[in-house]
């Protein structure tokens, strides 16, 4: 990780995380990113800069292409995400628990 | 207990898989009824459901609106495309954060086991890019607390790299 500020203000995007989860599924290049995010070319470049910065993706060059992949700091959030999400859920489902065995005592 | 499985699938899914100790008929009404889907369909502590509705029936609509208490808030709106009480719902649903994000596809299924309910819910997204959207954006009501961690995450692994 190159920079801790880098990195939150990278991650405060919606758009960035968006396209870090995208990079989740393998590598892209930029033409590949326009069309799934409705995005221009230059726009998306200018995300990719910044996650870049922030050491959140790494590029390697191919011909006249420069492929984005996760860099393991971005793995690392992703998986977070879904814990994220695992926990929200699991909250939730804990509840039911507690909904279902009460529906029981009524009958 | 770690009862649940949440698992991506393909580009476009998500399946969430989850036991229940109680028959598929309870486990189907408290998805449906909105006095039962209010106590505990919430997400993070702190969050509550003021405006809950579910008409279901095929066509029938789905609001449901979260509210943390202190002025932040989203909603869910969708429309039910197939019931078979008590095993087997069908729904579309978007988020509205403010803007609607695109359709999720989700499938919910309600299967005895033993004298209990395994229920497995699988979410279809348009895309790949979507599911990811969704996967990152459903978190943003829990953002707080994931930088208090990304911080803890990356502060430990600044300190390994010095």
């Amino acid at each position: 990780m190159k920079n801790l500020d880098a990195a939150f203000s990278a991650l405060a995007d919606p758009t960035r995380r968006a396209i870090l989860a995208r990079l989740a599924l393998g590598e892209a290049t930029v033409t590949e990113l326009v069309e799934p995010f409705d995005l221009t070319q230059p726009a998306i470049s200018r995300h990719l800069k910044v996650l870049e910065g922030a050491g959140l993706i790494v590029r390697r060059i191919e011909g006249t292409k420069r492929p984005c992949r996760l860099a393991p700091a971005a793995v690392t959030e992703i998986d977070q995400w879904l814990g994220m999400l695992r926990k929200a859920l699991s909250a939730n489902y804990n509840r039911l628990d507690d909904v279902l065995a009460g529906m029981k005592t009524e009958e | 207990m770690s009862k649940m499985t949440l698992k991506t699938e393909g580009d476009r899914h998500v399946v969430v898989t989850r036991r229940f100790a109680a028959p598929p008929e309870a486990v189907y009404r408290a998805h449906t009824e909105p006095s039962l889907i209010q106590k505990w369909l919430l997400g993070p502590d702190g969050w509550t459901m003021p405006v809950c509705i579910n008409e279901a029936r095929p066509g029938g609509k789905i609001r449901y609106e979260w509210t943390n208490g202190e002025g932040g808030g989203f909603y869910v709106t969708g429309e039910y495309l197939e019931l078979v009480p008590f095993s087997r719902l069908v729904h579309v649903e978007r988020m509205h954060m403010p803007d609607a994000t695109p359709d999720n596809h989700v499938e919910t299924t309600f299967a005895p086991d033993g004298d209990g309910t395994l229920m497995t819910m699988r979410m279809t997204l348009p895309d790949a890019a979507t599911r990811a959207a969704m996967l990152s954006t459903g978190m943003e009501h829990g953002m707080e607390a994931s930088y208090a961690r990304l911080e803890t995450t990356l502060k430990s692994s600044a300190a390994l790299n010095h």
